[in-house]
């Protein structure tokens, strides 16, 4: 596929493909319970993995309970379980990004790839506003921002392109929060000692956004670029 | 009094005991005042609940506003989530202050209980930053000086020093000394006048008597000489009420 077409043949997201997204996010969550765990325990308080799963357990029970008419929909059904179910500063800092991602697509039927890239880019909006971390404090924020650039950088290139490339940029950013000493959220308690180990928020970040790209590569066979 | 009564205050903590025990440490110097803990995790767990907290902060505001105390920072996500949720109206009503929760809660406490406002009540939580009070010039144990050209003694009232304010001494009678529950009462007193008192060591600088956490740091304990000293329009009604309380044992039973 030639980058730049614009067409559909970059696909659109509907609000059955958001409802999946969140369905798998949630399995991979859970599988990667203990190890979000671990990354935790080396620099938090040993939580995030079970506050996740918590919350996305109950995110997934809440759109079966109550099918949305919308992406947008979803994704306030998301974040408002998020809110309130999570427990840990994950609950309101993705809480509040599902929320603005939600906003930001209000009136979407299907989800095209500037919508897309608008979603994500409310999403970091939310997070920044409600957290306040700045990229390099060793937050979630260093995997979402690259991610938002990539992603807009590669709004042409279609729906799965962009997020292929906003998962890349997204493990890239999470890789690196490893040597960085926390100046947000629990870690920063740690000072020096935060440094040599990878961020729990980060890494969930590059999971939702990897479950993102591999749904749209699927939904859109070999449209998923060369990331 | 503001219109609506008294400010509320919301204790937002990671543990349910911890916001409980503060909330029955601070009412025991401010009974009127509402005080709604929002601890733990809606299962009991430790962290916070956007639930508790939302409701907490229903609770707290009886039209007059609440003041919202936390400890760790994600408690105040969890805040700032459930502010925002909020109609503009009440939000406009409620203070998240920026002060150690236990030192911070006490002195808001006590100035919502003597009718502070919004403004009032934030600013004695937030004076009350850095967990220690200003330690003053004497410590307990020190043997209190001689009072420098005044001649106050335990029953002279209302010398006026060189300074023009109002001055007497009285003893501590009651078992605790100057401590919370005392200090509370003292400044709950004093709230409704107008004057200038400090509260000290004779001779002493002394501290701002309604500032609880200062008071209860002067470490004045059963059997010692304390001091106040007033200015303003009320200044001696202030003494005389600081010397009531005082021969009154602050309300203790011993
Ligand atoms: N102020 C903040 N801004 C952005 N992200 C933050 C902030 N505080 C914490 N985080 C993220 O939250 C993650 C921890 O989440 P979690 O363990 O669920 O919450 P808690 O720290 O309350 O236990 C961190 O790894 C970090 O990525
Ligand atoms: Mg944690």
């Amino acid at each position: 596929m030639a980058p730049g077409e614009s067409d559909t043949a970059g696909g659109m997201a509907t609000t059955d493909d958001v409802v999946e997204a969140v369905v798998r996010y949630a399995a991979v969550v859970s599988s990667h319970r203990q190890e979000l765990i671990d990354l935790d325990a080396a620099i938090g308080d040993a939580d995030h993995g079970e506050n996740m799963n918590r919350g996305m357990t109950a995110a997934v029970q809440a759109l079966e309970a109550d099918p949305p008419g919308s992406p947008a929909e979803a994704l306030k059904t998301v974040a408002t379980t998020l809110i309130r179910k999570v427990g840990g500063a994950a609950g309101p800092l993705y809480g509040t990004a599902f929320l603005r991602a939600s906003t930001a697509v209000q009136d979407r039927e299907t989800l095209g790839p500037d919508d897309v890239v608008t979603g994500l880019r409310a999403a970091l909006e939310g997070l920044v506003s409600r957290g306040k971390a700045e990229v390099g404090d060793k937050t979630m924020v260093d995997a979402w921002s690259p991610a938002v650039d990539a992603a807009a950088a590669a709004a042409g290139d279609g729906v799965a392109a962009l997020v292929a490339a906003a998962a890349d940029a997204a493990e890239e950013g999470m890789r690196a929060t490893t040597p960085l000493v926390a100046r947000k959220g629990r870690a920063s308690y740690l000072g020096e000692r935060s440094a040599g180990h990878q961020d729990p928020g980060a890494t969930s970040t590059a999971l939702l956004l990897r479950v993102l790209a591999d749904l749209a590569s699927e939904r859109c066979g070999s449209d998923a670029g060369t990331a | 009094m503001t219109a609506g009564g008294r400010i509320g205050l919301v204790l937002v903590s990671h543990v349910s005991g911890i916001a409980d025990g503060v909330r029955d440490l601070v009412g025991q110097m401010a009974p009127d005042v509402t005080v709604t803990p929002a601890g733990g995790t809606d299962d009991g767990g430790i962290g916070t609940s956007f639930d508790r907290v939302a409701t907490a902060l229903e609770q707290a505001d009886a039209g007059a506003g609440a003041v919202v105390l936390y400890d760790l920072g994600s408690a105040l996500l969890t805040t700032e989530t459930a502010l925002d949720l909020l109609d503009d109206e009440a939000r406009a009503r409620v203070r998240v202050a920026e002060a150690p929760l236990v030192e911070g809660a006490i002195a808001a406490a006590v100035e919502a209980q003597g009718g502070g406002d919004l403004a009032a009540v934030l600013a004695a939580a937030e004076s009350a930053g850095g967990g220690v009070p200003p330690v003053e010039a004497s410590r307990p144990g020190t043997v209190p000086g001689a009072v420098p050209g005044a001649d106050s003694g335990a029953d002279s009232p209302a010398d006026s020093g060189a300074d023009n304010r109002l001055r007497t001494s009285e003893t501590l009678v009651n078992k605790v000394g100057l401590h919370a529950r005392p200090a509370g009462a003292l400044a709950r007193a004093l709230s409704a006048l107008d004057a200038d008192v400090r509260v000290g060591r004779p001779g002493d600088e002394g501290v701002n008597a309604r500032s609880v956490l200062s008071v209860i740091a002067l470490g004045l304990e059963n059997g010692q000489q304390v001091e106040f000293s007033a200015s303003g329009p009320d200044a001696q009604q202030a003494l005389d009420t600081a010397t009531r309380l005082t021969r009154e044992r602050f309300g203790d039973e011993e």
